[in-house]
């Protein structure tokens, strides 16, 4: 042929070294945020104990709502917005569960069994709506979160204890109608899988101190790391830079566990919530085996493209009715474990945000609308929980107005979600406009 | 015969909404037959692809009339699927590959091999896991069978659009049970050397007992690669002959054909007028519709027509001009250079448009016929505008009584002059398209396609509005049209452009063999 | 032939809310409720809102969507506001202004910020066609919640703002203390029966809904509503779309800065910080309301919308009250149903992409 294209080892060549180049570029957000978050740190002038110590229980909150975002991203839907009527189910659930007065592991088992129908009703009927605004998903599940709203707080401010009977005065409000604002979970469901020890007075085996759970996890990922090589195919094995990088952070990751250890330092009283951090490793294998599955590939197939997909014959409604569902029962799943961990909660508040902070994490950790990790995830929930328990000490330290911070980080949700949504928009048009030429 | 068609399409016949777009079409194809299809836009291959296909389009329309055999078998194809399975396959013109998927996955799109697991055990069937070593294999060998040498891990994107093209035809291949493969258009993308490969490989395909239909407007190519090919003209099947019983130049004439009897204008074949617009090596990047070098003079009080096969460019010529789409060259209108790539400059020059997108470009669907009729010169010209100081204000009487004398004299039938264009015909709609241009009062109008999608009685009134423009009141008009007869019927000239250039200047009487050979891109001196 | 069962659609939806107007109506009156006092408060409602809804109207338009992102414009509009403060407090002793001046000091600062806000917001919104109102939603989240840094860092001086001990502005700033609480609304009040009529506000309103009806039938005001309607068919007769979308923009904003200064004097309070997170929700909802699209919005859509929504938020809460007392919450309960289930309606009937 006399117009040959490159050969693919030129092509593979060059594509390294673009790589190289944009890497930068493409990791700009990421590397933003872990600067801001290191001069965070250092300006708010905390202990590494504090920060550990909040950091771990922020992760091991948060890190599962997150993950409920990557599905639908994957199916080309965006960032699901959506997510928030997950944690109103959750919420509906734990109200119930807690009136008929379940505690402890069980009681978090009885609320995921009993949540996840309700979350896949709702699933469902968010994607079939999501079907007649393509395009418009994001903007869709915003709203929805806000009218779902509404239909919870008429549910739960004018008819439980009214028209739906519940007689519970710790629960229903003085006057009878009406689930009272704060929720207390103290001997209930709090905790529930963090410490399920809690009930029968095992304190190690599922809270090890954070050294050594640092040092399971980093012989837990050298296992997985040399089982993936193994069994996947040679293309898709990671290089020998990327295996030597993994190498040394978990062996500085293991030395610097047994220095504490051995120093007793104060990082030795954190505790892991063992249980929800293999619930969370359970999900991030699980997303990965989804995505190698034939619902999986589909799903790609739809976010990527949904006309080629439907002439290849997926029926691309249901694919994308299926990726809110799943997402749907992962939020709302993820709900619970936030609950769980913080033990008190806001009636009509606190899924206000869930969609809000979940999506500006997966963006924070190198996420676009049209493509996010299981590493995204994860890295975006520890930078931005970093920001947020830096930042009003920062705020505090610099300015003397802890309010300061507070008002910093929301609007780095915001902005980050805003910037993202703006610089996936223009690209989108950027790249209609070069297909056309 | 010993052998059975593999397939078999009898009395095929086809109307959109009353209008007859195909009328008893057969054909019939041997297994290892290349069969081409050759006919002009709207001669309805597209509509029979449809039909075979078992589109939505089709049967959300009434379906159609006449039978499909598959092998001998009389089928109903209802759906794409159904198609699918019966062993029919199509290598689109526009490609179906998802860009960030390997080669391999593209060719395995929704038939990706599967293997259970666990989950699927429990959860049932989709949640089985890809076989990648299996799919890896298999795109190996579709892709051997067309000869050519592709990484089936490569990402699609990124590729050269003639690897596209290949993985779109392995992706076929690879189907099981295969029996019938569509090209349409296949080679419009590609470069020569990367066409030629493609047509060796339709061979093959052919070879292994694969029957293949060849849709293309390059008639050289269906005379190398195909064994018999089938005409259509207007919907209606002209001929199916072995391609060595015919040529070329037979072909050409044959798919244009004396479509329409015209009446064709006696006088002024030599232009008296001075040049009013002059053309010089005009590109335009109009996607489907390249431009690629134009030079072509319109004098003033002529009709000129533009025609060429679709996708030739003779669309791209207009739309340049008027800066809807990016375009580079040398343009001067009376002599005054045009600055091109600027609407309002073009509109200030003294020309207006009537566009081939009626309903896109044309027109304000949603607003009244005095709107649409105004708009041009109120914003091209500034007229039916009141202005005082910084401050303006629409002139309405102006605006209605414009549009009441264009209703009249254009004989627009509509409730008055308040009524939505949205609820008029396709024919009346064109009307205020016209009108809405000779508003501005243009030196030149340039119309393209300006009887598409209206019906018969219609076309010929707005023909007839045109030559009444052009003997009245000496207006020069740019005509381009894909409908060769209504060129015929109202031009002096006709320019037939072809691959992106103009392939000669015609006369309206010229022999129909000339006409067919400038479409198919063949210098006359050898066929007349 | 799609256009019209969706026109008809529309309607429909439209039937629904106003039966409902009425069913509150109907309620209202046969609950004895104080009928009076609900039309004076309706009244100095639709009129606090007139001009935020009305800002909806170049918005849709020239083509960029309901403005989500009306935030920024009554962003400028506080700032405009506390600017007019500031400047009152720095020349007292100076020079003395009357309320009615100070009001029209703070509109007269407020543009500049309204301009220059519009053109930007304009610019960035012809680069995420298609996706404008998630943007616009998430542009507008941005800008209160980074003001809210600003108000807390800007040199404001006046000790009627400023928190009397601490940083920054406070979060509601009385307007009473220099006269502009209801200045508008007491301007030719006048009473029939029991009812009051803000006849000031009123007029307010008609004001700017004329001389918007004026400038839709200017030149530039055809050339921006052909841009919305067909952006192809306005390239192709010579008008740069882009320009117009900005001047619909810029509009948008305009109207949001002034609206909030009106919507303020009404209600006696300049709110900062959260205050204007999700009122551009509201104004959405009512033109939508209305009976406009997320393409289509007519003056009318605009009044009939004020007038519906802004009614039937008025009438709500008495009705639900008078049924129950613990149903408190009700009146902000439908309003949020309503609201939001207006605006998905509107996005299921724009058919997406």
């Amino acid at each position: 042929m006399q117009s040959r294209p490159m050969t693919t080892s030129e092509t593979m060549l060059q594509g390294r070294m673009a790589s190289a180049r944009s890497f930068l570029v493409r990791n700009m957000v990421t590397i933003m945020f872990l600067v801001l978050s290191a001069v965070g740190y250092k300006l708010s002038g905390m202990t590494p104990f504090l920060f550990l110590m909040d950091i771990v229980a922020r992760l091991s909150r948060n890190a599962f709502l997150v993950l409920a975002l990557i599905i639908p991203v994957m199916a080309g839907m965006g960032l699901n917005f959506s997510i928030v009527l997950g944690a109103m189910a959750a919420q509906a659930i734990v109200i119930f569960v807690t009136h008929w007065g379940f505690a402890g592991l069980p009681g978090i088992l009885l609320s995921m069994a009993l949540v996840t129908p309700l979350a896949a009703i709702l699933g469902y009927l968010t994607g079939s709506l999501f079907n007649r605004t393509k395009g418009q998903e994001m903007i869709a599940g915003l709203i929805l979160g806000y009218f779902a709203q509404g239909i919870y707080e008429l549910v739960f401010l004018q008819l439980v204890g009214g028209i739906i009977p519940m007689d519970n005065s710790t629960i229903i409000m003085s006057s009878g109608v009406g689930v009272r604002t704060t929720i207390d979970l103290t001997n209930g469901l709090k905790y529930g899988l963090d410490w399920p020890g809690q009930y029968w007075g095992n304190d190690l085996l599922l809270r090890p101190t954070l050294p050594w759970a640092i040092i399971g996890m980093a012989v837990a990922l050298a296992v997985g790391i040399v089982i993936y090589q193994l069994r996947v195919d040679k293309r898709q094995r990671l290089g020998s830079t990327q295996l030597v990088l993994a190498g040394i952070g978990l062996a500085w990751a293991c030395w610097w566990s047994v220095q504490q250890i051995q120093a007793r330092t104060q990082i030795n009283w954190i505790r892991v919530p063992l249980l929800t951090w293999l619930v969370i490793a359970g999900a991030c294998v699980g997303l990965h085996f989804f995505s190698r599955t034939k619902l999986g590939q589909d799903m790609r197939s739809v976010g990527q493209d949904r006309h080629v997909a439907a002439v290849a014959g997926i029926d691309v409604n249901r694919v994308r009715i299926a990726a809110i569902i799943l997402s749907m029962v992962m939020a709302a799943w993820g709900h619970i474990i936030f609950l769980q961990n913080i033990g008190t909660f806001s009636t009509y508040g606190s899924h206000e945000q869930v969609g809000l902070y979940s999506a500006a994490a997966l963006l924070i950790g190198g996420a676009t609308v049209a493509r996010a990790t299981i590493g995204h995830a994860l890295l975006g929930t520890l930078l931005f929980h970093t920001l947020f328990i830096v930042a009003p000490a920062a705020g505090r330290q610099l300015f003397g107005d802890a309010q300061i911070g507070e008002y910093f980080r929301v609007f780095v949700a915001y902005g980050i979600i805003g910037i993202t949504l703006a610089m996936h928009a223009w690209k989108q048009i950027l790249q209609r406009r070069s297909v056309d030429q | 015969m010993a052998v059975e068609p593999v397939l078999r399409m009898k009395g095929i016949s086809k109307s959109y909404y009353g209008t007859k777009v195909l009328d008893s079409v057969n054909l019939s194809i041997m297994p290892g037959e290349v069969h081409g299809i050759v006919g002009e836009n709207g001669a309805g291959k597209s509509t029979l692809m449809n039909i075979l296909f078992g589109m939505n389009v089709i049967h959300s329309t009434g379906g159609f009339e006449g039978s499909i055999e598959i092998a001998g078998q009389p089928v109903q194809i209802k759906s794409p699927l159904q198609a699918m399975a019966l062993g029919i396959g199509m290598v689109h013109q526009e490609f179906m590959l998802l860009p960030n998927y390997s080669v391999t996955e593209n060719i395995k799109l929704n038939r990706e091999v599967l293997k259970p697991n666990l989950a699927s055990r429990i959860f049932g069937p989709r949640l089985q896991s890809l076989d990648y070593d299996k799919m890896y294999a298999d795109a190996r060998k579709a892709l051997k069978r067309l000869n050519i040498d592709i990484d089936e891990y490569a990402t699609i994107a990124g590729l050269p659009v003639g690897y596209m093209q290949f993985t779109e035809i392995a992706r076929e291949l690879d189907k099981e049970h295969l029996r019938i493969l569509v090209f349409d258009e296949p080679t419009a993308v590609l470069a020569e050397s990367e066409a030629a490969h493609l047509l060796e490989a339709i061979k093959e395909i052919a070879a292994a007992g694969i029957a293949v239909l060849f849709i293309t407007h390059r008639l050289n190519e269906i005379m190398e690669v195909c064994d018999n090919i089938t005409v259509l003209r207007d919907g209606r099947h002209v001929v199916t002959k072995a391609s060595k019983d015919t040529n070329v130049i037979e072909l050409a004439e044959l798919m244009v054909g004396r479509s329409m009897e015209f009446a064709g204008r006696k006088q002024h074949y030599s232009h008296k007028g001075r040049p009013i617009l002059e053309i010089k090596q005009l590109t335009v990047d109009m996607p489907g519709e390249r431009v690629r070098g134009v030079d072509l003079t319109a004098y003033e009080g002529e009709i000129l027509g533009i025609g060429g096969l679709a996708g030739q460019g003779k669309i791209g010529i207009a739309n340049g001009i008027m800066g809807l789409f990016p375009a580079a060259g040398d343009v001067k209108v009376a002599g005054t250079p045009l600055p091109l790539n600027n609407p309002s400059a073009s509109i200030a020059a003294g020309l207006a448009f009537v566009s081939e997108d009626r309903r896109g470009v044309g027109l304000l669907l949603n607003s009244s016929i005095e709107v649409n009729i105004a708009s041009g010169a109120m914003f091209g010209k500034k007229e039916f505008i009141k202005t005082w100081g910084p401050f303006s204000q629409v002139d309405q009487a102006a605006v209605r009584e414009n549009a009441q004398k264009l209703i009249g004299e254009l004989d627009i039938r509509c409730t008055g002059p308040r009524q939505l264009v949205r609820q008029l015909s396709g024919g009346n709609q064109q009307k205020v398209c016209i009108a809405r241009a000779l508003t501005m009062n243009p030196k030149i109008l340039l119309v393209s396609e300006p009887t598409r999608g209206i019906d018969v009685g219609a076309k010929q009134l707005v023909l007839d509005t045109l030559r009444r423009l052009n003997e009245e009141l000496g207006m020069t008009i740019v005509v381009t049209s894909s409908e060769l007869a209504e060129l015929r019927s109202i031009c002096s000239r006709i320019a037939i452009i072809t691959d992106g250039r103009v392939a000669g200047i015609l006369k309206p009487d010229d022999s129909d063999v000339n006409f067919g050979l400038l479409m198919a891109g063949q210098p006359i001196s050898k066929g007349a | 032939m799609q256009d019209k069962s969706f026109l008809k659609d529309m309607d429909l939806a439209r039937l629904i809310i106003a039966a409902f107007f009425i069913l509150l109506c109907v309620a209202a009156i046969a609950l004895r409720l104080d009928f009076a006092e609900l039309i004076t408060s309706s009244l100095a409602r639709i009129g606090m809102w007139g001009v935020l809804v009305l800002a909806m109207l170049p918005a849709i338009v020239s083509g960029i969507g309901p403005n989500f992102g009306v935030s920024l414009g009554i962003v400028c509009g506080l700032l405009g506001g506390l600017t007019a403060l500031e400047l009152a407090y720095r020349l007292e002793g100076i020079v003395a202004f009357s309320p009615g001046m100070l009001f029209f000091i703070a509109m007269v600062f407020s543009l500049p910020f309204a301009l220059l806000v519009g053109v930007g917001y304009g610019w960035l919104l012809n680069r995420v066609k298609g996706s404008e109102m998630m943007i616009a939603t998430y542009v507008g989240f941005s800008i209160v919640s980074i003001m809210k840094l600003a108000w807390v860092f800007l040199p404001f001086k006046n000790p009627e703002m400023a928190w009397p001990i601490g940083r920054g502005v406070r979060v509601q700033i009385a307007l009473a203390n220099r006269g502009m609480a209801q200045l508008l609304n007491n301007f030719l009040a006048f009473r029939i029966g029991e009812v009051v009529v803000p006849t000031g506000l009123l007029l307010t309103v008609a004001l700017a809904i004329f001389l918007m009806w004026l400038f839709l039938r200017s030149r530039t005001g055809m050339a921006m509503s052909t841009a919305g309607s067909n952006p192809r068919f306005a390239e192709a007769s010579g008008i740069t779309v882009n320009r117009q979308r900005i001047i619909g923009t810029v509009l948008s904003t305009v109207l949001g800065a002034v609206g909030i200064l009106i919507y303020s004097q009404s209600y006696g309070f300049l709110q900062l910080y959260e205050g204007p997170m999700f009122m551009p929700f509201v104004a959405v909802a009512a033109v939508l309301i209305g009976g406009a699209s997320v393409k289509k919005a007519t003056i009318s859509h605009v009044i009939i919308g004020t007038v519906l929504f802004l009614g039937i938020q008025v009438v709500a809460v008495p009705v639900a009250n008078a049924f129950t007392a613990e149903w408190s919450s009700m009146g902000e309960i439908s309003r949020k149903i309503i609201q939001n289930g207006v605006i998905l309606y509107a996005l299921t009937q724009a058919g997406g992409e």
